[in-house]
């Protein structure tokens, strides 16, 4: 079968391979950047001063400017600098961010103050968690009762379709202000990111449910109260459990924000800091990390959620 | 079926004439009275009332089988729907063994077109639902699932799900869902209108055998005359833009009812003047045609399908 047919499914082989490829072509291009000299390489790093007096071992400069001092010591004679073409210091080679992923572990805070990173991540987590927990808490009831009545939809959502246009961080000195500077005024910003779009989103979806199943449900003999429970809850169960899913990755991409309110803490804390210490390899472990870790949780949700609910289809 | 020397549809042999007799004598279960609908709609921004239901009048007696036809926007779908409670009439009144009906109840049992099987619940627990609602304890309910699952034949699929099953299983699920609340009359949306002819056949002959042993009352809709002339005593004939009762026709087909019937000249015969009435005899439409030239080049090796 071709590779592109439209809306079919390929050979499991052949999917199978385009899934690895997913992932292999970025990364082979990052290989690529990072070891094959002539591919952008726009600096040099010095392993050989000469008589550039400026210079040092282990110095990266700009291809340019050490052409120029090339130049210079050729026509004067002088010891030759010599070096090597290199990349930048924010892009790491693949092979030092898969040594940063088990020395960032490791390696002991500079201060007595700070934070391992498995700390920094476990304060991520929490902060992630009790944001999402309680917008879910309070999103989802409202939500289910906006999609279930037009008095409660009404009632809610002109104003969340207002709010949510807000932009979640500009709470944040307002968040501080009343809640302090700790963990509690993150959890804030998570909150806010995620509840008013929560109620919105869980509206559509009750709303969406096939409304025969009502009638019928009716029909034999079901009042207001069962309706709600014994009907539309069950009724919408997988497709909260999805939007639920698809709004905690929402949840994720507020973390970084809601960390530098206040004290800078958890897993933004740890990037910042090892940024200003120009670890950059530590950086992108980091970054990869908080991927790896959103998309670890995603993947044990959608499996969980083929178990919970064994009515569905697919 | 013009040229075939049928006899009057309002001829009744003497056990059929003495049947629809006793039929009358017995009490009604469901009685309609001048009932009308009115929707409002907006068409081209102009906003005009539209008569869905007209004067309907119709009573129907304890343990008959009547079916409603008629052409598509005729309102019987919106008829079955005040019937169930599912919508409010604009006037008129809908009493079931006397009392009015306003709204949904168990003691009107529906079956629809498109299963309303709840996905979530297995075979047992969909039969389950109403007896539930109406409060008995799970055990009991259980129990009478159980015997519902037997008579429907599902032994096997009673830990299944919808979704597992075939579009006629599923509809027999309905039916039993239905009929477990004990309804005094089950109300049918043309149930078996998803069905292949095969099935569909099956189907028919499976509610024959369930209205026969249950004290119910059956109200069913159809676009298939077969089907009506096959399952009714009485067969109510719409009439559309303004949804009105054409004609309250009475079935002259003996029962019990078998499919050797469908050839009867009373079965033919009913047929034929329900036909004329849904469809009565137009003269030639000039909008309602193809514009078809011959598009066959005349030497083609298959020059006519003649």
């Amino acid at each position: 079968m071709p590779l592109l047919s439209v809306n079919k499914r390929m050979e499991p082989s052949n999917r199978k391979l385009v899934t690895l490829a997913s992932f292999g072509l970025p990364i082979l291009l990052w290989t690529l950047i990072s070891y094959v000299p002539f591919l952008w390489h726009p600096q040099v790093k010095v392993t050989e001063p000469g008589s550039v007096s400026y210079f040092r071992e282990d110095m990266l400069v700009d291809k340019e400017l050490f052409y120029q001092e090339l130049d210079k010591a050729e026509q004067t004679n002088a010891a030759l600098p010599q070096g090597d073409p290199a990349n930048p210091v924010y892009l790491p080679a693949p092979h030092e961010v898969i040594t940063a992923f088990y020395t960032s572990f490791t390696t002991e805070p500079k201060r007595r103050s700070e934070n391992w990173l498995h700390e920094s991540l476990w304060s991520s987590i929490q902060v992630i968690f009790w944001g999402f927990v309680l917008s879910s808490i309070i999103g989802i009831p409202m939500g289910i009762l906006a999609g279930t009545y037009d008095f409660f939809s009404r009632l809610f959502e002109p104003f969340i379709e207002f709010f949510r246009y807000l932009p979640a961080p500009a709470f944040g000195a307002l968040a501080v202000a009343i809640l302090g500077i700790y963990q509690a005024p993150k959890i804030a910003i998570i909150f806010i990111g995620t509840f008013f779009q929560q109620v919105l989103v869980v509206a559509n979806t009750t709303r969406k449910l096939d409304p025969s199943l009502l009638e019928a449900a009716q029909t034999l003999g079901a009042k207001n109260k069962s309706m709600l429970f014994r009907v539309v809850l069950p009724g919408i169960l997988p497709d909260l459990y999805r939007d639920t899913r698809i709004l905690l990755g929402w949840a994720w991409t507020y973390l970084i924000v809601a960390e530098l309110i206040g004290t800078s803490s958890g897993i933004t804390w740890f990037i910042t800091q090892q940024a200003r210490y120009k670890n950059f390899d530590n950086v992108f472990a980091a970054i990869i990390i908080i991927g790896i870790m959103g998309l670890t949780i995603d993947l044990l949700l959608a499996w969980l959620g083929r178990r919970l609910f064994p009515w569905q289809k697919n | 079926m013009k040229h075939l020397n049928l006899p009057s549809y309002l001829d009744q042999a003497p056990e059929v004439k003495d049947r629809f007799d006793r039929i009358k004598q017995r009490p009604v279960t469901l009685e309609v009275k001048n009932l009308n609908k009115h929707f409002k709609s907006t068409q081209g921004g102009q906003e005009k009332t539209v008569t869905a239901l007209k004067d309907v009048n119709l009573k129907i007696h304890k343990r008959e089988f009547v079916c409603v036809i008629g052409p598509s926007g005729c309102g019987k779908s919106t008829l079955i729907r005040i019937l169930a409670g599912l919508e409010q009439a604009s006037a008129g009144q809908v009493l079931l063994n006397g009392e009015e009906v306003t709204k949904p109840g168990p003691e009107r049992g529906m079956v629809f077109q498109g299963y309303t099987l709840f996905p979530w619940l297995t075979v047992k627990e969909n039969i389950m639902f109403g007896l539930r609602e109406s409060g008995y304890d799970k055990g009991t309910a259980e129990g009478e699932a159980r015997e519902w699952i037997n008579l429907i034949g599902l032994e096997r699929f009673e830990n299944n799900y919808p979704h597992q099953l075939s579009g006629g299983m599923k509809q027999r699920v309905a039916i039993a869902r239905a009929l477990a609340n004990r309804p005094k009359i089950l109300l049918m949306d043309e149930p078996f209108g998803a069905l292949d002819a095969q099935t569909r056949a099956k189907m028919q002959a499976y509610l024959l055998e369930i209205w026969k042993n249950i004290d119910i009352t059956v109200f069913f809709i159809t676009h298939d005359l077969d089907e009506a002339v096959y399952l009714a005593d009485r067969i109510l004939v719409l009439k559309a833009n303004p949804g009105e009762v054409q004609e309250l026709v009475e079935v002259p087909v003996p029962q019990p009812r078998s499919p050797e019937q469908f050839l009867s000249p009373e079965f033919l015969a009913t047929k034929q003047h329900i036909e004329d009435l849904i469809h009565p005899p137009v003269e030639d439409d000039d909008d309602d045609h193809l514009n078809l030239v011959r598009m066959v080049h005349v030497n083609d090796d298959v020059g006519s399908v003649f």
